[in-house]
């Protein structure tokens, strides 16, 4: 089967020991978390992990049960990139020099949507948001003229179809 | 922080109490229901000890001789009870020690709540004497785990230990305890958890499903049941025989399925897998519809999986969702539980015979038979085996006792030869294979069945490995018959050896000691086996003994056990010789 990008939402109660659960899932069978980020829902007290794995969709369906599982996972999506609206967003560090010297780097600001968080005598910062490829392509363009640092952030996400979370945990109070 | 919202029953139980954490749990295992509990003690759960001390009319402890010993006795008391089991360790090394049962537990779905005692909150991640990271290491083979740190908590979360353990598909949980936390008081008040939000323990059967399942069982020629341990985790081995008998289906089970149903019930036709038996696992490989109840398609017993039941539609009732098309792709999945699935399935079958198709069973076990049972059960050569010493235990017990195994070729040879009439009887280490299992395991199912004849059958290996539980059974007077089947060798491994490895047997030879005299050692009447003449009145010797009895049986050294799926190969590749 063909490997892709997967995009899995889980929505948990809050605990300090879910992501080791959680991560000890992709462990034994040998996936890579390409991204993760947790963060607050849209519900009170339940918080949501979103990671970005690249496989197939047969593991990914099989982890997602896996994940789904654990006691304190309410719900667990996964959505191809098709199926979801998503952000990542990524800071560059680079020699102040170049923004003179090398002219092509201000095409590249401009043409990318970036903006220049900061700039100091030694080096400034691009801020980029964007959809993964988006960003790679900038990281691409720029590596030539040497990054002094990079980092790109877990990937957030929204689905284009409705989650029923809320939903179901109001099944769940109202049951019995 | 607790943060799980669970639903609680209504209180009953109004009256405050102010009792140290130590006591509330002691208090909240009462109103589980607890009464036997197996442990040791140690620096970081003596609050509770001291409890369990002024509490001891009303909930027995159980001093095994080694953590895990505790672990696989509650698992031993669980799997022929029904119960949830309990294990209990202190910090650091006695919670270490509890990993193997945890994870024994976690594979065979087997309820239990470990208690661990941890140092308290404000030494927590200081290295401080005896600390381990137990919630870290016991995460992957526990169902939930959870660290209390505060008195107040210990009541929420015990009710939510029992309640996840016994759900749904059971499994163990682990509940580690700050000594601060069991020293300070709380106000007690004790309610049994209801649900948790988070977690859906059973789905409701679909009936589009259902019809659909029912539809193919109606107008399959060729039906086949293969059925697991989710049917006796269940509680459904009536409904099961119910649509063995009105629908004619021949049913084979896995090795945890074994004792569901009788195993001279004439459409019980045996044990499939790498060492079940011919017909049950070539005509999986010829049925047209392949109805799964409660099993989960573990690799022993499917072999190869691109050649498995390749040409039936298959069914698959099982109660939890991460089993549907892991292993085998079903054609229907019924969610559910065991018990109810087939309650509103049974209706919608019709009756039938498939006498033809019942007929292939006997064919393939009249060949097996003639090549395999008849050698194992009635030997004209010298040796003992192991096959013959099940027989007479058979006879002996008329059927009737719980056969605890260990792992290895006896165990496959107990499972294979064992006759069982009531279910929850066959008691052994499935997914994990954890040698050293059944000693302690024989004091959980004697303790949680004490009416019952309990026989462990144990290899001359794993035997060693717990050896020292014979102190347990000795103090406690437990009358459990031990028979070790002694052929001097880790003998599965040797097995693989000699097929795979060119009888290169590297360090699977053993010079054993006297087994005799260890069990007198420990106070028990013992007797040792060598040949057959002997071998009937020993165990029917053994068998009428009011108390534990130790049988060393030397069997023969070097013997395979067969039929066997060599691995990576089809369920159709069994070998017979
Ligand atoms: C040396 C060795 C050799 C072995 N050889 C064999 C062999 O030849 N044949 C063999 O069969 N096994 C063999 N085994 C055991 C094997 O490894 C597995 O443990 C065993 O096959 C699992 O059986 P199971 O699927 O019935 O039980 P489990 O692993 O306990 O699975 C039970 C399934 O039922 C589900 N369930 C639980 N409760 C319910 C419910 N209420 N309703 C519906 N479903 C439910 C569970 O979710 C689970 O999926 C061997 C083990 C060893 C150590
Ligand atoms: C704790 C543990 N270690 C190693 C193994 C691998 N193993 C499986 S069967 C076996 C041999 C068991 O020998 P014995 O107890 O004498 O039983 P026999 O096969 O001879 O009946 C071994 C070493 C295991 N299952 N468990
Ligand atoms: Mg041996």
């Amino acid at each position: 089967m063909e490997k892709k990008w997967f995009t899995i939402s889980v929505y948990s109660e809050n605990n300090v020991g879910l992501l080791n659960r959680i991560s000890g899932i992709f462990l034994k069978r040998h996936i890579n978390i390409e991204g993760l980020n947790v963060s607050k829902s849209e519900i009170e007290h339940v918080s949501k992990f979103t990671i970005v794995v690249f496989t197939t969709e047969d593991w990914t369906r099989k982890i997602v049960a896996q994940i789904e599982k654990q006691i304190e996972v309410i719900k667990a999506f996964y959505h191809t990139d098709e199926e979801i609206i998503y952000q990542e967003s990524a800071l560059f560090k680079i020699a102040s020099h170049l923004l003179f010297d090398e002219r092509q780097i201000q095409n590249i600001i401009k043409e990318s949507n970036s903006q220049i968080v900061t700039v100091s005598r030694e080096f400034f910062v691009l801020a980029k948001t964007g959809r993964r490829h988006e960003i790679d392509e900038m990281h691409d363009q720029l590596e030539p003229y040497g990054i002094l640092q990079f980092v790109r952030s877990g990937r957030i996400a929204v689905t284009k179809a409705s989650m029923p979370i809320t939903a179901m945990l109001n099944a769940y109070e109202n049951q019995e | 922080m607790e943060t799980i919202t669970s639903k609680k029953t209504a209180k009953n139980n109004p009256e405050k109490l102010r009792v140290s954490g130590a006591e509330a749990i002691i208090h909240c295992l009462l109103a589980e229901g607890v009464d036997l509990i197996y442990g040791y003690p140690g620096g970081a759960i003596m609050p509770v000890y001291d409890e369990l001390y002024k509490f001891q009319d009303r909930l027995t402890h159980i001093l095994t001789r080694h953590e895990q010993g505790a672990t696989h006795a509650a698992q031993g008391y669980a799997r022929v009870s029904g119960r949830v089991g309990v294990a209990m360790a202190t910090s650091g090394p006695g919670a270490t020690n509890l990993v193997t049962g945890l994870a024994d537990a976690q594979i065979d779905s087997t309820p239990m709540v470990c208690i661990t005692g941890q140092v308290p909150r404000h030494l927590l991640g200081s290295d401080a004497f005896q600390e381990t990271d137990i919630i870290g290491i016991s995460t992957p083979v526990t169902k939930w785990n959870y660290q209390i740190t505060k008195a107040e908590e210990i009541p929420d979360i015990m009710a939510k230990a029992f309640y996840i353990a016994r759900s749904g598909r059971p499994g163990p949980v682990l509940i580690d305890i700050t000594k601060n936390a069991q020293f300070d008081e709380l106000d007690f008040h004790y309610e049994a958890c209801k649900g948790v939000r988070s977690y859906q323990p059973v789905a409701k059967v679909n009936e589009k499903d259902l019809d659909a399942a029912a539809d193919l069982i109606n107008k399959a020629a060729k039906p086949y049941i293969v059925f697991g341990q989710g049917v006796i985790l269940g509680k459904a081995e009536q409904e099961l025989k119910q649509l063995v008998e009105k629908a004619g289906i021949p049913a084979a089970w896995t090795i945890l399925g074994l004792s569901a149903m009788n195993t001279d019930h004439p459409l019980n036709v045996g044990m499939v897998g790498m060492h079940g038996n011919y017909g049950p696992n070539v005509l999986t490989n010829e049925c047209d519809v392949l109805i799964a109840i409660g099993m989960r398609f573990d690799d022993r017993v499917t072999g190869n999986l691109e050649t498995y039941a390749k040409q039936a539609k298959i069914i698959h009732m099982e109660i939890d969702p991460a089993e549907i098309d892991k292993n085998v792709k079903v054609d229907i999945a019924l969610l559910g539980d065991a018990k109810e699935t087939l309650q509103a399935l049974l209706p919608r079958i019709k009756k039938n015979k498939h006498e033809a198709w019942r007929n292939e069973f006997r064919e393939k076990y009249e060949e097996e038979f003639k090549e395999v049972i008849e050698k194992d059960l009635h030997p004209t050569k010298a040796g003992l085996t192991m096959g013959e010493v099940v027989e007479e235990i058979n006879q002996a017990t008329k059927n009737k006792a719980v056969i605890v195994t260990d792992v290895g070729q006896h165990q496959m040879v107990a499972c294979r030869y064992a006759k069982f009439d009531q279910s929850k009887s066959n008691i052994t280490s499935g997914g994990l294979g954890t040698m050293g299992f059944a000693l302690p395991a024989a004091i959980g199912a004697k303790m949680g069945a004490m009416d019952r004849e309990v026989v462990a059958i144990i290899g001359d290996g794993g035997y060693q490995m717990t050896i020292q539980e014979l102190a347990t059974i000795y103090q406690n007077k437990l009358a459990i018959k031990i028979v070790v089947l002694n052929n001097d060798h880790l003998g599965m491994v040797r097995q693989w050896q000699e097929l795979f490895f060119e009888s290169r047997y590297a360090s699977t030879v053993m010079t054993n000691p006297d087994f005799v005299k260890i069990a007198e050692g420990y106070h028990l009447k013992a007797r040792r086996v060598t040949e057959r003449k002997d071998l009937k009145a020993a165990v029917t010797e053994m068998i009428a003994y009011k108390e534990p009895y130790f049988l060393e049986v030397k069997v023969e050294k070097e013997d395979n056990v067969f039929p066997m799926i060599p691995s990576g190969a089809s369920v159709s590749d069994i070998r017979l010789k």
